[in-house]
């Protein structure tokens, strides 16, 4: 019988099913990072209980410790140096990999895992995060799990899961200059909303998926949870098996041929089907920005902040109303040239090399925007370290960007620090929520050259429009 | 985990309708990396006279004697609702809860008080108003009895009243297992699968 990528890999880890829709699945790698992991290590260890396969788990941290140059175990964030520190004992006495504070491989979570070469295309990863599914950029089936689940995968190498629907994403055409990963998933979540992936795996294809680097399909990949799915990914190609090849815990020359056989197979069969299709065509895709408090709340930056009054469902207007009046946002204003008050270029949904290699296009020779704090932080020390060896760091720097050690940061509080109060931030992060960047801050999500176009111009830019 | 199969306690009445797992620990009182030391801040904010304060408020019912007492909370609908945080249910735990009798839960909140050895029983609006009544004319001597093995909650006027729980629930209380202990039972099917795995996709095995 014909099937799609994600049941083979689902089929291929598949130990029995239990019955009522939920099945035992071997994990391959857990991940972990020391907000979630620390209280799993240590219940973990407290039950008496020990870490199945040790050399296959992993830890970093990104979500407490700050990111100012100089850093130490202390963060701004209460009790945060505890959680640095347990999770770095329990860590060491588990016998698990460690990228610790002062490694150059430390880094987010999801920006390490492909880097390092842990995340594998037909692979099932897991860590308690909610964007885990990033790895599916990699053709790897990887999901966020709740703190005792992860305690259940650390023990006895498998999880409880309920199987997915599937659904294929495709994306048809050709990206306008200006255009990025980014844009496509907004556009996704906004056609479809914030839960139409739910109960879903979905598998992003099409000809411009393909075009798409690996930097790139982590990024459409980090937002499906935003779309509610349980996991998304691209089957693996030629291009994958390039940026694998050679990582530090990628296969080895004596297994990569065998490999690369294996991950060649994992492709959907031409006549597999989906429980449901989806098809966008590119060429209507403009640089994307969020005007509300779901990232569903987006539109092109070339448009008008929308009026609820045009929404016919009752609840969605009522979320449209509530939305603009934490913005602070009136219907009809164009979103283009609204003044902001600060940037952000980072998190693990746009901080890799070409994130900040595009942003850098933009800043080089420019300034950033009077009275614009605007701050970019590296996804890991391996990307600051490649970037600087560009002479990235300088051009930010020029611009009047903070340069910042990797981590969490911004994204939500990590190290205790966060935007100001009703603060308007354009930002290459992946959340709009209320307060999430900060209290009663109003974010506008968008791609990493769209928040470096308005950083220099001090309001929402178009960058397709920067002279 | 603790085994569940007979209690007999003295229960504490908290109606009220959609507590969610911010009142029953807010997120100011989950600074430890641990799953203990969180009963502390237990309904911090009806607990105590002050947010973050530990000034005891007189009127909150887990404060006034009996119930200091109590095993068994008798409370609201929907209890439990809201985030996933599984401290909720670590609070309860820790500060003495075994059973907790509502007509409706949250469903995360649930499937955790499950995992962690709290037995959550759900009986009728009507039936639980009972409850609360014949309890709190004397709640040190109107105990409730719950009975895990034949499914009841016996009230003091001996009354009995039947409630349903899933098999697994039942087995993974009465038993005392966690859900890892439950996967362990597959150990030899894990291993197996992951001695034919190894030869398949030796690159996984570092
Ligand atoms: S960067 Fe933000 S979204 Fe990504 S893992 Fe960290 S906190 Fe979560």
């Amino acid at each position: 019988m014909p099937r799609t990528v994600i049941e083979k890999i689902w089929d291929e880890h598949q130990i029995a099913d239990l019955g009522d829709g939920t099945c035992l699945i071997y994990t391959d790698r857990v991940f972990l990072h020391e907000r979630t992991g620390s209280v799993a290590l240590k219940s973990l260890e407290a039950a008496g209980r020990q870490v199945r396969n040790p050399e296959q788990v992993f830890c970093t941290m990104d979500h407490i410790v700050d990111t100012f140059p100089g850093r130490t175990d202390e963060t701004r964030m209460p009790g945060g140096t505890a959680f640095i520190q347990t999770t770095r004992d329990a860590a060491l006495s588990a016998g698990i990999n460690l990228f610790d504070l002062g490694d150059t491989r430390q880094g987010i979570a999801h920006v390490v895992s492909p880097e390092q070469g842990i995340a594998l295309p037909g692979a099932t990863i897991v860590c308690p995060d909610s964007h885990t599914g990033t790895l599916g950029g990699l053709g790897a089936l990887a999901w966020g799990i709740g703190s005792t689940e992860a305690e259940h995968a650390l023990a006895t190498k498998t999880l409880v899961v309920k199987k997915p629907k599937t659904m294929r994403v495709t994306f048809t055409g050709q990206l306008s200059a200006g255009v990025t990963a980014k844009d496509m998933i907004l556009t996704l979540i906004g056609r479809h909303s914030a839960s139409g992936g739910i109960g879903y795996a979905i598998e992003f294809a099409g000809e411009a998926v393909c075009k798409l680097s690996i930097e790139a399909r982590l990024t459409l990949c980090n937002m499906t949870v935003e779309f509610g799915a349980w996991s998304g990914l691209v089957a693996p190609d030629h291009k994958t098996f390039e940026y694998i090849n050679g990582r530090p815990y990628a296969p080895g020359e004596s297994l990569w041929e065998q490999a690369v056989e294996h991950w060649q197979a994992l492709g959907s069969d031409p006549d597999a089907t989906f429980d449901k299709e989806i098809e966008i065509n590119c060429a209507d895709i403009a640089p994307q920005i969020t005007w509300g408090t779901s990232p569903m709340h987006e539109t092109g930056i070339d448009r008008l902040v929308p009026d609820p009054n045009d929404e016919t469902d009752e609840n969605k207007r009522a979320a449209m109303e509530r939305a603009l009046e934490y913005m602070a946002l009136e219907a009809g204003t164009p979103l283009e040239g609204i003044p902001i008050d600060a940037a952000f270029i980072g998190s693990c949904t746009n901080s890799r090399l070409s994130d900040l290699r595009a942003a850098a296009e933009i800043l080089e020779g420019r300034k950033v925007a009077e009275g614009i704090r605007a701050i970019c932080v590296p996804g890991s020390g391996l990307v600051k370290q490649a970037a600087e060896a560009e002479g990235i760091d300088k051009i930010f720097m020029a611009a009047g960007f903070d340069w910042r050690e990797s981590g969490c940061s911004m994204c939500f509080f990590a190290g205790g620090e966060s935007f100001g109060h009703e603060e308007r931030v354009v930002s290459s992060t992946n959340r709009n929520f209320e307060n999430r960047q900060g209290p009663r801050t109003r974010t506008h999500l968008a791609s990493p050259a769209t928040v470096a176009a308005s950083a220099i111009e001090g309001r929402l830019a178009d960058v397709r429009n920067l002279d | 985990m603790e085994k569940f199969t007979e209690l007999e306690a003295i229960a504490a009445p908290l109606i009220r309708i959609n507590i969610d797992t911010d009142v029953i620990i807010p997120s100011r009182e989950m600074k430890r990396v641990s799953k203990d030391g969180l009963s502390d801040g237990m309904f911090a904010n009806w607990r105590y006279t002050e947010p973050g304060g530990r000034e005891e408020n007189p009127d909150f019912v887990l404060n006034r004697e009996p119930y200091r007492q109590a095993k068994i909370l008798l409370t609201g609908d929907n209890f439990g609702c809201g985030s996933s945080r599984e401290h909720a249910v670590w609070a309860l735990a820790e500060w003495g809860i075994r059973c907790i009798i509502a007509p409706g839960f949250g469903n995360i909140f649930y499937g955790n008080c499950v995992r962690n050895g709290i037995l959550p029983v759900i009986l009728p609006e009507e039936t639980v108003s009972g409850l609360v009544r014949q309890v709190e004319e004397d709640p040190a001597r109107n105990m409730l009895q719950v009975d895990l093995i034949h499914c009841m909650v016996g009230a003091p006027d001996g009354t009995t009243n039947s409630f349903e729980i899933a098999p697994a629930d039942q087995e993974m209380l009465l038993e005392g297992l966690d859900a890892i202990a439950v996967t362990r039972r597959r150990d030899d099917e894990i291993l197996a699968f992951q001695g034919r795995d190894r030869l398949k996709r030796p690159w996984i095995y570092l």
